[in-house]
């Protein structure tokens, strides 16, 4: 076994490796660019070595860097994670000319499964079912037309070396399949520097399902069953779970064997992936493999019990695989959301900042038999910078049964602080309250369907809501019983508080008598009569509060002072509540609702200051938050953001240009 | 007995009616309370005990003999904040506009000469269509009776004003020299003259909003220390601004319960400080993560923000903040952030409230409009509220404090009694850059020698080890325990005495 391994990644997946790597008795090293220096994968692991600047291709992107680090620390093996090396054969060669162990497949593999022409065909000589289509050069439109029409429409035109959406069409006629085939080319020139491009069938409503491989160097493969992965956004993958709600047994066992044997056929081992579309009849086509480690493969680990990092390991020092086929366990069920910087509400615009609260949910066993895992590399007070992937943490659930696990995750979901930035919590809410994500009826095209105007949060059910107005009535409650023990008061003239209160939250009003609570239970009593109990977790500056009621299962609630009440958060619906008695509620009703405030029509300078940056042109429209130009004043750099969403009517000012205060720097429409 | 039982009642009803039923509607439907309704909920429930229900004015001039209402346009007492006493009055403008007529100022010249007997805080809910012109002099005769005693409360008793309508004219200077002046956005206003006298005189048209609402008086005449959405929340934030303050000047702030401890470390403090020395950050985080349970009252939130100012709690008792904010023009000084603190820092001392400094500061702002609108006079007003001020003063710089800017931010020799820095700390004359081209101005044209100068120059003064070294700084302390610490400064400094030598009274460069 190696005595001590380098991992040339950043962020939550150098921290992984580096903790299976711990538990072997491996040491590591980090590496890391001038961004990353006080990061937590930096901090963890035994040794360091700085590469270069922020940008990728200055730091994790250079081979002749994470060589020099290799020979000065003296590392035997390199793992690539996933992204930046982890599939560029020449590194794996570089590697194996230095005599160093690359931590994953063989370069002959990573080479036949990078170029997705070449891929498709192996598959389809290994017996593996692909998509109907033309592996071979297209000569112009009009042979692409012709194609199009033999395979039959909708066809999909894509680029060779594409990859995240780029130079992909769909065509449903032959005019689509000549300009998509022009479109795909020009962009595929453009992005990638190679205009290949091939043409197959476009699949509809198809699921997203991969199988997950592990062979070693003597020949053993194994599958270790499937991911779904069709919750995505703009080819994102942002929801999996293992396994998927879809497959029998049998088609898992197909799908299974022909990803065995497409790794058989190009002589893999170490970790990897085989990407199929699932149409809703169950047929399965080969899409691609992946020939590092994926993102999402802790639901695999929570299946299996598979150390997956550990026996990556284990076969790169050349070791056998310690189980076989039937061994593989396919145990319980696992979800993982991926928490983005990102404004869910603002169009999902990636958001950067400081992590300002971190608080994950506790890891492990819970008492009802749910786990969490959370696979991350922030922590509180980090930063989410714009260099690199914006992904904040992979949050995991594993329970016996898939409902449990996306309770558990709801749950999980709830008590994740998460401050400072915009994230995506609130829409991963959305997801798992969605009836049709509830009941497994998914594909590719589920964040599109069932958000076609975007996400604009949640609307919480009637008995959800009024759980909230209980709990933010207890809240004030115990927020005012504190105040009136402020001293300097009038001995024998206290304040006496009401029991009947009026609870204003989500546009409706609650009239309830409160009582109780000095031991943290009360009751509640409402004006249509009913009445229960319930404990209250909660006291002034905690940000969460733990609602039980006396019958039913205990809520999470994301709590915040503000205005004359609370905010509320909870199961991705974010509420204020004002609790007021009786007479201030009936004053509170004579207040004249305002409409919402008009937003000026321009982009003014807020200081006097040099204009260092324009981000947008004449014409574009941007999102509420996009960042619109900079201005450096006291030699700091300040950005200026849009406001709301609009049309950028004319440019108002020159990058360079000294600006005085509220000098118009843009114009909207 | 029974029939004087039912004169008493029936009075009552007739003075709590106020303008009636009509002009109550008309309040009602501009979205504002009555002057009763607004004392129901800035007071307790059931507190409020009025005096002078059935005062009516002396007027016979203009036919107003005609026309009387009890009480005359304001309603006065006292009543309680969360038990705490507080003397109040609240302009009535169903009552003739709330005008103001000789006796009405003489009710509230009568609650106000009973707080400051009684050591208790005055709230004026200030609503008046401005003087009873029918009474003439005698209402201008009214407004300097309550000027008067604005005055001489001023540094007695803590003095509140509302603003929850009009208050035009002379009625603008009794608010002007009380403590704090709240607005509620959309239906108040204050100026002296009004827009049409604005355009007659000086030919400018403007609104009333632009010439005086909330806006314009939190944002650019810094008149206003905050404003609120409407009088519901407004009076809701008033309560909880009473809970921060002492009730007099020969007490301590109040002690409430707090569900927070002094030795809570935050680790993200100590990411805070970004690399880039010229990469801006939000003090406002520092503010939260040392208040007890982040509860920070801000004043004059939105003038003047490359300072902040407010009040939080360390271990259940009040104390004032001041900060720079780096986030706005680099946390610079200038007139108006040097204004807005040191009156800050005025009534925190007055009040003997402890005040916590932030110091983030790369200098005063240089400019030609700064130097010519007088910073030198009002930057010294800081540096003087500072230098006077004798409660205990705990200051902590976390980055830069540069120059002239660093003696006035509450230094170790303007009396400061915990200094501490961050390791982040640059405590010198000014940046390295600009001290370098200075110091070595005949090498300027040589860029490497320069940046070799300037790296010279930060080695040596861009730490707080030099300050430290002469004892400036009493010590350099992790930032994660920055709470921990000045809590334990400010429970050091609870016996603190000092007092300034006397004098009839100072002069401060007004």
């Amino acid at each position: 076994m190696f005595g001590k391994i380098l991992i040339a990644n950043r962020g939550e997946i150098a921290c992984r490796v580096i903790r299976s790597a711990r538990k072997m008795g491996i040491k590591t090293v980090a590496v890391y660019s001038s961004a990353d220096a006080g990061a937590q994968h930096v901090r963890m692991a035994d040794e360091a070595v700085f590469l270069g600047p922020p940008p990728a291709a200055e730091s994790y992107l250079r081979v002749d860097k994470i060589l020099e680090a290799i020979k000065a620390t003296g590392a035997e093996a390199v793992h690539p994670g996933y992204g930046f090396l982890s599939e560029r054969a020449s590194f794996a060669k570089a590697l194996a000319d230095e005599g160093v162990a690359f931590i994953g497949p063989p370069v002959r593999a990573i080479e036949a499964m990078g170029d997705k022409i070449e891929s498709k065909k192996l598959a389809a000589e290994a017996g593996v079912s692909t998509v109907p289509g033309m592996f071979d050069l297209i000569e112009g439109p009009d042979h692409a037309a012709k194609i199009a029409s033999e395979i039959g429409y909708p066809v999909m035109i894509k680029a060779s070396a594409g990859g995240g959406g780029k130079g992909m069409r769909i065509a449903w006629n032959d005019a689509e399949a000549r300009e998509g085939f022009e479109l795909s080319r020009k962009e595929a020139q453009s992005s990638f520097g190679d205009d290949r491009i091939f043409i197959e069938k476009f699949v509809q409503r198809p699921r997203h399902i991969e199988i997950q491989l592990l062979g070693d160097q003597h020949g053993n493969i194994v599958y270790l069953n499937e991911r779904e992965c069709s919750i995505q956004r703009r080819n994102q993958k942002v929801v999996e779970e293992a396994p998927s709600p879809f497959l029998d047994p049998e088609t898992r066992k197909a799908m299974g064997e022909q990803a065995v044997a497409l790794a058989r056929a190009v002589g893999y081992y170490s970790a990897g992936t085989v990407e199929c579309i699932v149409d809703p009849d169950k047929n399965f086509y080969f899409l691609e493999m992946n020939t590092r480690l994926q993102v999402e493969h802790p639901v695999t680990e929570l299946i299996t019990g598979v150390d997956l990092v550990e026996e990556m390991i284990r076969v790169a020092a050349g070791e056998k695989l310690r189980f076989e086929q039937k061994d593989v366990k396919l145990n319980g069920w696992a979800v993982e959301s991926r928490l983005y910087a990102e404004d869910p509400y603002r169009n999902f615009l990636p958001s950067v900042g400081r992590l300002k609260r971190y608080r994950p949910p506790q890891e492990g066993k819970s008492v009802d038999g749910s786990l969490v895992r959370n696979d991350t590399g922030v922590e509180e007070g980090g930063e989410v910078s714009i260099y690199y992937d914006p992904m904040i943490a992979k949050l995991c659930t594993w329970a016996p049964t898939r409902l449990k696990a996306v309770d558990a995750m709801q749950t999980a979901l709830d008590s994740f602080e998460l401050e400072g930035l915009g994230h995506n919590i609130p829409f991963l809410q959305a997801v798992m309250l969605n009836g049709k994500f509830r009941s497994g009826d998914l594909s590719t095209a589920f964040i599109a369907e069932e958000f076609p105007e975007g996400f604009h949060g949640v609307t919480p059910a009637p008995e959800e809501l009024r759980a909230l107005a209980e709990a933010a009535a207890a809240m004030h409650l115990i927020r005012e019983r504190r105040a009136v023990k402020i001293e300097g008061g009038l001995r024998g003239h206290e304040r006496h508080l009401p029991e009947d209160w009026v609870v204003a939250i989500g546009g409706q009003r609650f009239p309830l008598k409160l009582t109780g609570g000095a031991d943290g239970h009360f009751r509640v009593r409402h004006a249509d009569g009913q009445e229960s109990g319930f404990a209250l977790d909660w006291l002034p500056g905690r940000s969460l509060a733990h609602l039980r009621p006396d019958s039913g299962a205990e809520a999470i609630i994301k709590v915040e002072p503000k205005g004359e009440g609370f905010r509320l958060r909870r199961r991705g619906a974010d509420l204020l509540a004002a609790t007021r008695s009786l007479r201030a509620d009936q004053l509170a009703a004579l207040m004249i609702e305002k409409p919402a405030p008009d937003f000026s029509r321009f982009l003014l300078c807020p200081m006097p200051g040099l204009l260092t940056s324009l981000r947008v042109a004449e014409g574009e429209e941007v999102q509420e938050g996009q960042a619109l130009a900079s201005v450096e004043a006291m030699k700091m750099e300040n950005v200026l953001r849009a406001e709301k969403k609009a049309v950028v009517k004319s440019v108002k000012a020159k990058v360079g240009e000294s600006l005085a205060v509220d000098q118009i720097i843009l114009e909207f429409e | 007995m029974k029939a004087v039982l039912e004169e008493l009642e029936s009075r009552r009803a007739q003075a709590r009616l106020g303008g009636g039923a009509k002009r109550i509607e008309s309040q009602h439907a501009k979205g504002k309370l009555t002057a009763r309704e607004r004392l129901e909920l800035l007071l307790d429930e059931g507190s409020f005990e009025e005096y002078d229900a059935y005062v009516l004015h002396r007027s016979h001039d203009f036919g107003m003999e005609q026309s009387t209402i009890p009480g005359d346009g304001v309603v006065t007492g006292w009543g309680t904040i969360n038990g705490r006493p507080v003397y109040v009055f609240s302009q009535d403008f169903t009552v003739f506009g709330g005008s103001l007529s000789e006796t009405h100022a003489q009710k509230i010249c009568k609650i106000m000469d009973m707080a400051v007997r009684n050591g208790a805080p005055v709230i004026g809910l200030n609503d008046s269509g401005g003087a009873r012109i029918q009474e003439g002099v005698g209402s201008l005769a009214g407004y300097a009776d309550v000027f008067l005693r604005n005055v001489m409360a001023s540094g007695v008793v803590p003095q509140i004003s509302v603003i929850m309508g009009p208050c035009a004219g002379g009625a603008v200077y009794s608010p002007a020299m009380t403590d704090f002046i709240f607005m509620v956005r959309d239906s108040s206003y204050m100026f002296v003259t009004g827009p049409d006298v604005v355009k007659t005189v000086t030919n400018e048209t403007v609104t009333q909003e632009e010439l005086g609402g909330a806006r314009t008086h939190t944002t650019k005449s810094s008149v206003a220390d905050g404003a609120f959405e409407n009088d519901v929340e407004t009076l809701f934030q008033i309560r909880r601004l009473f809970d921060f303050l002492p009730l007099n000047n020969r007490e301590k702030p109040p002690v409430r319960p707090v569900n927070d401890v002094p030795d809570r470390l935050d680790n993200a403090l100590d990411t805070l400080i970004p690399e880039n020395p010229n990469t801006p950050y939000d003090m406002r985080e520092l503010v939260l993560s040392l208040a007890d349970e982040g509860d920070f009252f801000e004043i004059q939130q939105d003038f003047a923000k490359n300072i902040l100012t407010g009040f939080i709690r360390m271990e259940g008792s009040t104390v004032g903040v001041v900060a720079n904010q780096p986030l706005v023009l680099a946390g610079c000084l200038d007139i108006e952030s040097s204004r807005k603190a040191a009156r800050f820092v005025r009534f925190c001392d007055a009040f003997n409230i402890p005040i916590l400094t932030l110091v983030d500061v790369p200098g005063f702002l240089p400019g030609v409009a700064q130097e010519h609108g007088g910073v030198i006079k009002h930057g010294a007003k800081l540096l003087f509220a500072f230098a006077e001020a004798t409660v205990p003063k705990v200051t902590v710089i976390t980055r830069k404090a540069y120059g002239g800017a660093y003696d006035v931010m509450s230094s170790k020799h303007i009396r400061g009694d915990v200094n501490y820095a961050w390791p982040t700390a640059e405590i010198a004359v000014m940046g390295a850059k600009g001290a370098t081209e200075i110091l070595y101005r005949s090498e300027l044209g040589d860029k490497d020698k320069i940046a070799a100068r300037a790296k010279e120059y930060e080695d040596r003064f861009a730490n707080p080890f030099v300050a430290a070294q002469r004892g400036f700084i009493d010590e350099v302390i992790n930032p994660h325990s920055t709470r921990r610490r000045v809590a334990r400064a400010f429970a050091a400094l609870r016996t603190k005495k000092l007092e300034n030598p006397w004098r009839k009274h100072d002069n401060l460069p007004l």
